[in-house]
């Protein structure tokens, strides 16, 4: 804890690879406490296989140091011990049981840890969500997809980690609900929570964040303060052009 | 046959059922969160009522020395695994736990004048011998293997059965062994008699069920397993680890079967090698079930326990046989009406 105590998650020189075929090749990527990063790029970039390696879920090399301690090629459940959280791409939640009780499993760790404050947090989720309070006693399984996406995110929010990383929180959402989890993003951020976030939507995402990475074919092909990278001419061409266009074609 | 006997074979049926209807249980919660088929479960049965039975005699159970050597294993591999990557202080602690555990009971067993112990502490003392084997056959023998293919898993359960049956022999010797009822009265009901036993073993055996019952549905312990169970990946992204998991399903497949050993050995006298035709009826009760649901199981199981009674006064010879063939008619149904599912993982 001396010169890397600001750096909660520092990721270098990470090699991940699916059989033969290498699928992210020496990343680099920094997070300061308190910060919100977001990364970017096109579909097969490698933004899913990042946060999946970050959380111990696949194989790689490089080193992963995160809250004051260097892993290598870690378990997931020990990086969840030490404050990571994870909403990924597939949500991954309990579709045979109930909401609330999906809720509450993500406050597993705190639970056994002898923290009984996640009541509050539950009511905390609760009101931020109040689609998943009407819906507590449905089963997960059974919701739409929508209030699955608030159900994941709400799930990680219970286990009050240090870092949170999303990947495309806002997929398949309504234009209204995804300007309202952004807004969540934005107060969590305030909180004090970190926050790793993958999106599509690069707009709203360099908009929220801090600092921003572009990644493209496995590599990282730009990185800058987000308020930089969102007024970048290759950046406005590449991710938020199809936007802007767009925007052009309705008004004219 | 007249009302007395009908009542008798009933006792006898449901008796037998309930210790099915616990196995059954066990058996798909082992199944549902670590998907390992527990052909071993039965040796847990025998096990439980050979130690109370050495321990009513007098004799060393023996199983002590098992449970030693198979710590001192397990805790090496712990130690091992620690060397490999850092010493961390909770876990070195639950090494010192574990063989404090382990040693307390050798001297325990070695110092207590165990026949003459009342039957409570008796029981507790084979318990205390055998649940913890639980956990440790999931470190030693499922843990390594977790990502194997379920047919793999398979194989090595059978192994474990195939050794255990062996080391059965080694610990308790050939002779078969009963054991005193937990209470000498019978009860009487309208002219039949009713075995206390009996009614032991259905007592306890619902209060098991139940309060498995509301340990799944109600506390978070149990829900975790349940999500294990229905996501592995997903739990362990929330710091439910499958190891953890697994370990505390042997531990309370370790616990059932034991007891439920306890509770049958009064009554039927039981060998080395009983314990699996006693589990498989069990599984027969699971496979009713169609190893999801846990009440249709256990109802498969009662059903499992009555047809056997009644079909040991009709035609005692093929009993076995019946029982078993129950399994074809359940399957076909099975297989008729569920489509194909994928695999979700
Ligand atoms: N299990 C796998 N086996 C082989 N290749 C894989 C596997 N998972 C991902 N890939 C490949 O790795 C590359 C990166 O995939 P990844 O899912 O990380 O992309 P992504 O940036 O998240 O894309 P999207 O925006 O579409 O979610 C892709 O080319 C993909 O086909
Ligand atoms: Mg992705």
């Amino acid at each position: 804890m001396s010169t890397q105590d600001n750096k909660l998650l520092n990721v270098s020189d990470l090699h991940v690879a699916y059989g033969k075929v290498e699928a992210l090749t020496g990343i680099d990527l920094t997070l300061k406490e308190g910060q919100l990063v977001t990364v970017i790029g096109p579909n097969g970039a490698g933004k899913t296989t990042l946060l999946s390696a970050i959380m111990g879920v696949l194989p790689s090399t490089g080193t992963i140091h995160f809250n004051g301690q260097d892993f290598f090629s870690p378990e997931v459940e020990t990086l969840v011990g030490h404050g990571l959280g994870l909403v990924s791409e597939k949500r991954e939640l309990f579709s045979t049981m109930s909401v609330q009780d999906n809720l509450l499993l993500g406050a597993f760790l705190r639970y056994r840890r002898g923290d009984t404050s996640y009541d509050t947090t539950l009511a905390e989720i609760y009101s931020l969500f109040p689609r998943l309070w009407e819906r507590r006693h449905q089963q997960a399984g059974t919701l739409s997809g929508g209030e699955r996406q608030m159900l994941a995110i709400g799930r990680a929010m219970m286990g009050k980690p240090k870092l949170l990383m999303l990947d495309e929180p806002s997929l398949g959402l309504a234009p209204l609900i995804t300007r309202e989890i952004f807004r969540i993003f934005a107060d969590l951020r305030r909180q004090g929570v970190s926050i790793l976030l993958v999106e599509q939507n690069a707009r709203a995402a360099l908009k929220v964040a801090d600092y921003a990475y572009v990644l493209e074919g496995g590599q990282v092909a730009m990185h800058g303060p987000a308020a930089d990278l969102a007024n970048d001419p290759r950046i406005i061409e590449a991710y938020l052009g199809l936007a802007s266009k767009h925007q052009e074609l309705l008004s004219s | 046959m007249n009302l007395q006997i009908a009542t008798l074979l009933g006792q006898d049926g449901l008796t037998n059922g309930a210790i099915y209807a616990l196995l059954a249980l066990s058996i798909l919660l082992v199944f549902t969160v670590t998907r390992i088929l527990l052909i071993p479960l039965g040796e847990f049965v025998t096990f439980g009522a050979l130690t109370m039975a050495a321990i009513q005699m007098g004799k060393l159970p023996q199983l002590e020395w098992l449970l030693l050597g198979l710590t001192c294993i397990d805790c090496s591999l712990d130690l091992y695994q620690q060397a490999r990557s850092r010493f961390n202080r909770r876990k070195l602690q639950g090494v010192a736990l574990k063989l404090g555990y382990a040693a307390t009971l050798v001297i325990l067993v070695h110092t207590l004048p165990l026949a003459e112990l009342p039957m409570g502490a008796q029981i507790l003392l084979t318990l205390a011998l055998i649940v913890p084997l639980g956990p440790i056959m999931y470190r030693l023998f499922f843990q390594p293997l977790a990502d194997a293919p379920s047919l793999v898993l398979l194989i090595v359960s059978i192994a474990v059965h195939v050794s255990m049956v062996g080391t059965g022999l080694l610990l308790f010797g050939p002779e078969g062994a009963r054991t005193k009822p937990f209470s000498d009265s019978g009860f009487h009901l309208g002219s039949v008699m009713l075995k206390s036993q009996t009614l032991w073993v259905i007592l306890v055996s619902i209060f098991l069920i139940v309060t498995l019952f509301i340990a799944f549905e109600r506390t978070l312990y149990g829900k975790a397993l349940r999500a294990t169970a229905v996501n592995r990946m997903g739990a362990r992204l929330l710091g439910i680890s499958p190891v953890f998991a697994g370990k505390v399903t042997f531990a309370l497949a370790a616990f059932i079967g034991s007891a439920s050993g306890i509770l049958i050995a009064p009554i039927t006298t039981l060998y080395y090698d009983s314990g699996f035709i006693i589990s498989l009826k069990g599984f027969v009760g699971a496979i009713i079930g169609g190893l999801v649901s846990y009440p249709l199981a256990a109802i498969g199981s009662v059903a499992v326990g009555m047809v056997e009674a009644f079909s040991m006064f009709w035609a005692s010879g093929y009993k076995e046989i019946i029982v078993f063939t129950l399994i074809i008619p359940f399957l076909i149904w099975r297989s008729m009406t569920s489509h194909h599912v994928e695999d979700d993982e």
